[in-house]
């Protein structure tokens, strides 16, 4: 099975490596459009800002590729936020997969913004969450996707966001799944058996 | 509900953790590698390491070990020790470090926390800082508390975080190796000023010292070293005791 993760300007993916090679799984890190369409599961990870993220992935005709894709998808945090129609860090135009959009967290008198750390999800509902129970996974963002009709998995912080959502053939969650202990793995694992 | 974290950190030295370990029976208590592994199965919710001679003898983390580390645990890092570049960071993250903390090099350049979180997400980038309570209120200390400034705590964190700091981790040097507890009215200040998370460190002792650093001290998340090296406080026994005091903590 060939696993591929985008390669593009957001951010460190070593760890999304590291937690694949850990479950035995080969990856190959890529940004040709002909490796990522072949591919049987495609990552798409990303930290980082979305403006600067969509206008490397359209200056590489990455936006394209990623939309027309059939095989399984996997976003992660940045990459689950640029899978959605818009998102409010810098007034983004993202990739319209999912109509849902990407707020930025109302302000709040006893929770920071940033939301770091370990959260829990609950409401689990697709295969990805198989053998999951409602678990802390880790969290690094500020901005959130609301909670929907695509909506698998949910977190409260100030409010409750999706923390996975799914449609078709894309999958994706805010949290980092190779930065979420045993949990992690698993969701890795399952999204590897699709 | 978001939990406080429980932070240990290793001192490292040539390649090797510093301070003897005797938590759990390990073929090597040197070996970071299988140290860290141990911390993350006991259910540390992320982990600190620091190169504790970098600053000092002026040598570079060695990214081969971040490497080793990376791939053995799930769990959250931070890499800190001389790093006084972008260079350096770059080569930490491309090793497999999540967040990297800058402490003496980004008080002589603070412009460097700027270039830094635009380079690679505020996420990434803690900014450590030492400092001690004197007459007029508590200033930050360069490499390793050795050299003094005139530098006002509370201003530096302001400051740092408007540059674009992810997360303050704040060593108390009055308070660190006491064991006599943290420095709650210093961080509680911090953590009402900023909006990003503030690390605790210097003078946990017991599990009561943790419960009020996260009430009164209002910090997000605890760091402490011997306490857990030499199995005075147990990880999941903290928490135990965390959770009865109503305190959010992740099993």
């Amino acid at each position: 099975m060939k696993i591929v993760i985008i390669k593009y300007n957001a951010g460190n993916v070593q760890s999304v490596l590291f937690a694949l090679e850990r479950i035995g799984v080969t990856a190959q890190l890529s940004d040709d459009i002909e490796i990522i369409s072949k591919a049987d599961k495609v990552i798409f990870p990303g930290v980082g800002e979305a403006g600067s993220a969509m206008n490397y992935l359209k200056e590489k005709n990455l936006d394209k590729v990623i939309k027309e894709l059939k095989q399984p998808v996997l976003g992660i945090c940045l990459g689950m936020q640029l899978l959605c129609q818009h998102s409010e860090e810098s007034n983004t135009k993202c990739l319209g997969i999912f109509n849902e959009k990407v707020k930025l967290f109302p302000s709040d008198k006893n929770l920071k913004v940033p939301h770091v750390g370990w959260n829990t999800i609950y409401d689990l509902k697709s295969q990805l969450y198989k053998n999951c129970n409602e678990e802390y996974v880790y969290y690094v963002h500020s901005y959130y996707v609301e909670v929907g009709e695509h909506t698998i998995a949910t977190t409260n912080y100030i409010l409750p966001f999706s923390a996975s959502i799914h449609k078709n053939n894309f999958y994706a969650c805010q949290f980092h799944p190779e930065k979420s202990g045993s949990i992690g793995e698993t969701i890795l694992k399952n999204f590897i058996a699709l | 509900m978001l939990a406080k974290r429980i932070i240990p950190c290793l001192d490292i030295k040539d390649g090797k953790t510093v301070k003897g370990v005797n938590f759990v029976d390990l073929r090597d208590a040197g070996d970071p590698v299988e140290l860290a592994v141990e911390y993350s199965k006991n259910r540390a919710d992320e982990l600190v390491f620091l190169d504790i001679t970098a600053t000092h003898e002026k040598r570079k983390t060695l990214a081969d070990l971040v490497r080793k580390i990376a791939q053995h645990i799930n769990i959250p890092f931070t890499v800190g020790g001389g790093i006084t570049s972008v260079e350096d960071v770059e080569t930490l993250l491309q090793n497999g470090a999540d967040k990297i903390a800058v402490n003496s090099a980004a008080v002589k350049n603070p412009e460097l926390i700027h270039q830094l979180a635009k380079q690679f997400g505020s996420q990434c980038v803690v900014l450590a800082v030492d400092a001690k309570k004197i007459e007029n209120g508590w200033k930050v200390h360069l490499n390793g508390g050795r050299i003094a400034t005139h530098i006002d705590l509370f201003e530096w964190c302001k400051k740092a975080t408007s540059l674009g700091a992810g997360e303050i981790l704040f060593t108390s040097m009055d308070h660190d190796g006491t064991k006599n507890g943290f420095a709650n009215e210093a961080l509680a200040q911090i953590s009402t000023m900023v909006n990003i998370p503030v690390i605790a460190s210097g003078g946990a002792g017991n599990m009561q010292h943790f419960a009020d650093v996260f009430t009164i001290g209002k910090a997000d998340a605890a760091l402490a070293a011997s306490v857990f090296h030499f199995g005075e406080i147990k990880i999941p026994e903290l928490k135990n005791f965390l959770h009865q005091k109503q305190i959010p903590v992740r099993f």
